[in-house]
């Protein structure tokens, strides 16, 4: 299989490789797929008090296509607001990267780990908002 | 040689991979495409023409030929049909053998891991009414002959067991599985197209009744195979392509003077060299496997390495997915088990009928070593793979998990 110029880059050169702290009361993480698929991605959100995604991070555990779709998504969540990083759609990625139809699961994965590492920031505040209460 | 010598030199390194895929085809040895080569000019007669000079010169090239693919065997010449390739073979054995004793016997035996041509047979033959058994493997790919004997009965037309795995290498035990089917009275078909040229094979000392052979796996040219039918006892086929009753009326067309000589001569020169040939592949074998677990943790061979042809390997470098892994080692040409090479999605039924977990499945690289394979490019291939690896497990959720001591089958994880 060929893969596209921006593909091999970003498997080549991942951006914002790495793991926040899970116990940082700022930061959300998304664990999406399974390893018997073939496919794991984490995808952690660092977000501001204003509620704007400072800074991400990814591991994936999978093809090229995987990571690439995962190290793009750091890329494009940072400086938007929750809701706006929410909005990002699977289509947009495979559209990005140029991903054959047999790799389309790999965009869809990346949304949902958006999408998990949003929704364990905001339990994570919720909780942390009952304990100050 | 020349082709070793192109292959030798670093400088070409950026530009061609370096090939560790033998096990899916061979570059044609170039004796053997000079020996082909004046069949396709000026020796260029139909081997069945009986009148004139071409015809005669064609046709003692094709007995010689069919003498060099016997003899790798054991075989007599005049049990030598020669096919397309180990696919046909494959399917003439098995439909030929089940279409003739239909009326007697309707059970076929085989073996889960073997080529998808030998599976794809069968399910078509379950179509058509006949009942398979598809035996099982022992996790290190072998099967149970205990297992085999008792799915054996009266109805059973012919047992068919691969010779080596594609995958991973391994032998089954063939004088064994034959003399068992002598003993049953059951016809014994093996498709050796990944073991011809690799292990010493003896079609009456393994008691085996058909086997297949490849071109394209031993260093010849493709579109070439062959067929060994067994004359005493008798083994009847039948014809699956009609025509002017070439290769005693079971497979007709003309047949392929180039091709036919290019396999004889790619049989002569593995059955000359494989023993030397074997023992240089077995030591580049456990040097790349060696070099690689000095550096690696946690990484595991697939299939047993005793029971296996010397030129394989097929690794599981866990925690690290396998497409990924290709692309990492883009300096190499090698395959993977992991789903994503194929359009199914599935991983590796051969690695899964091991009984490997599917994500052990995906991490899986299969390494064919070959004649022109050099200590070179396997200390070079030592180094790719290593460093691939290590990026990619600094990349790897999986790994960090396992570093941290977390059980990842602890986890449960979405389907998707």
């Amino acid at each position: 299989m060929s893969y596209s110029e921006k593909v091999i880059d970003h498997y080549e050169h991942p951006r914002n490789v790495g793991s926040f702290k899970k116990d940082d009361g700022s930061v959300g993480t998304g664990l999406v797929g399974a390893p018997a698929c073939g496919d794991v991605m984490k995808l952690q959100i660092k977000v501001s008090e204003d509620g704007i995604i400072e800074d991400a991070k990814f591991k994936t555990f999978g093809c090229g296509s995987a990571i690439a779709s995962s190290s793009l998504v750091t890329e494009w969540v940072k400086g938007k607001t929750l809701d706006e990083a929410a909005q990002i759609k699977n289509t947009d990625i495979a559209h990005h990267l140029a991903l054959p139809p047999v790799k389309i699961h790999c965009s869809v994965l990346a949304e949902d780990a958006i999408k998990a590492a949003i929704a364990d920031y905001k339990k994570n505040r919720a909780g942390e908002d009952a304990q100050a209460e | 040689m020349t082709a070793m010598t192109a292959r030798d030199g670093k400088t070409n390194q950026a530009k061609h991979p370096i090939y560790l895929d033998y096990q899916a085809t061979t570059p044609c040895d170039p004796r053997v495409v000079d020996a082909m080569l004046p069949y396709f000019t000026e020796k260029f007669g139909n081997p069945h023409s009986r009148n004139h000079a071409y015809g005669w010169e064609a046709e003692e090239a094709v007995e010689l030929a069919r003498e060099q693919v016997a003899a790798i065997i054991g075989a007599d010449p005049k049990e030598i049909i020669f096919t397309s390739g180990a696919t046909e073979s494959n399917n003439l054995a098995l439909k030929g053998v089940a279409h003739f004793y239909k009326d007697k016997k309707d059970h076929i035996i085989t073996v889960v891991t073997e080529h998808k041509c030998v599976l794809d047979t069968c399910r078509h033959l379950e179509t058509e009414g006949f009942k398979v058994t598809y035996l099982p493997v022992k996790p290190d790919g072998l099967i149970d002959l205990a297992e085999l004997e008792a799915a054996i009965t009266d109805k059973t037309a012919i047992v068919s067991v691969m010779g080596a795995n594609n995958e991973i290498g391994v032998v089954q035990p063939l004088a064994e599985i034959g003399a068992l089917c002598r003993k049953k009275g059951v016809f014994f078909h093996s498709d050796c197209a990944q073991a011809v040229g690799k292990i010493p094979l003896d079609v009456n000392a393994m008691n085996i009744d058909l086997m297949s052979i490849s071109g394209h796996k031993i260093y010849g040219p493709k579109g070439i195979g062959a067929l060994f039918v067994r004359r005493r006892p008798r083994v009847r086929l039948q014809a699956m392509i009609n025509g002017g009753g070439q290769e005693r009326g079971m497979r007709s067309g003309t047949l392929p003077t180039p091709l036919i000589v290019g396999l004889g001569e790619a049989c002569r020169i593995s059955a000359e060299e494989m023993e030397s040939e074997g023992k240089r592949l077995m030591a580049l074998r456990d040097r790349l496997l060696k070099g690689v677990q000095a550096k690696l943790p946690e990484i595991y061979v697939n299939g047993d390495l005793e029971h296996r042809v010397p030129g394989n390997l097929n690794i599981s470098f866990a925690f690290v997915e396998g497409e990924g892994l290709m692309m990492g080692v883009k300096d190499l040409a090698v395959s993977s088990g992991s789903a994503c090479t194929s359009a199914s999605l599935e991983p590796s039924y051969v690695l899964r009928a091991l009984g490997l977990d599917a994500e052990m499945a995906h991490t899986s690289l299969r390494l064919g070593i070959g004649r022109f394979t050099t200590e070179q490019e396997i200390d070079y291939a030592i180094d790719h793979i290593v460093e691939a690896v290590s990026r990619l497990r600094e990349l790897s959720p999986l790994w960090e998990m396992h570093q941290e001591g977390i059980d990842i089958k602890s986890i449960v994880w979405a389907d998707h």
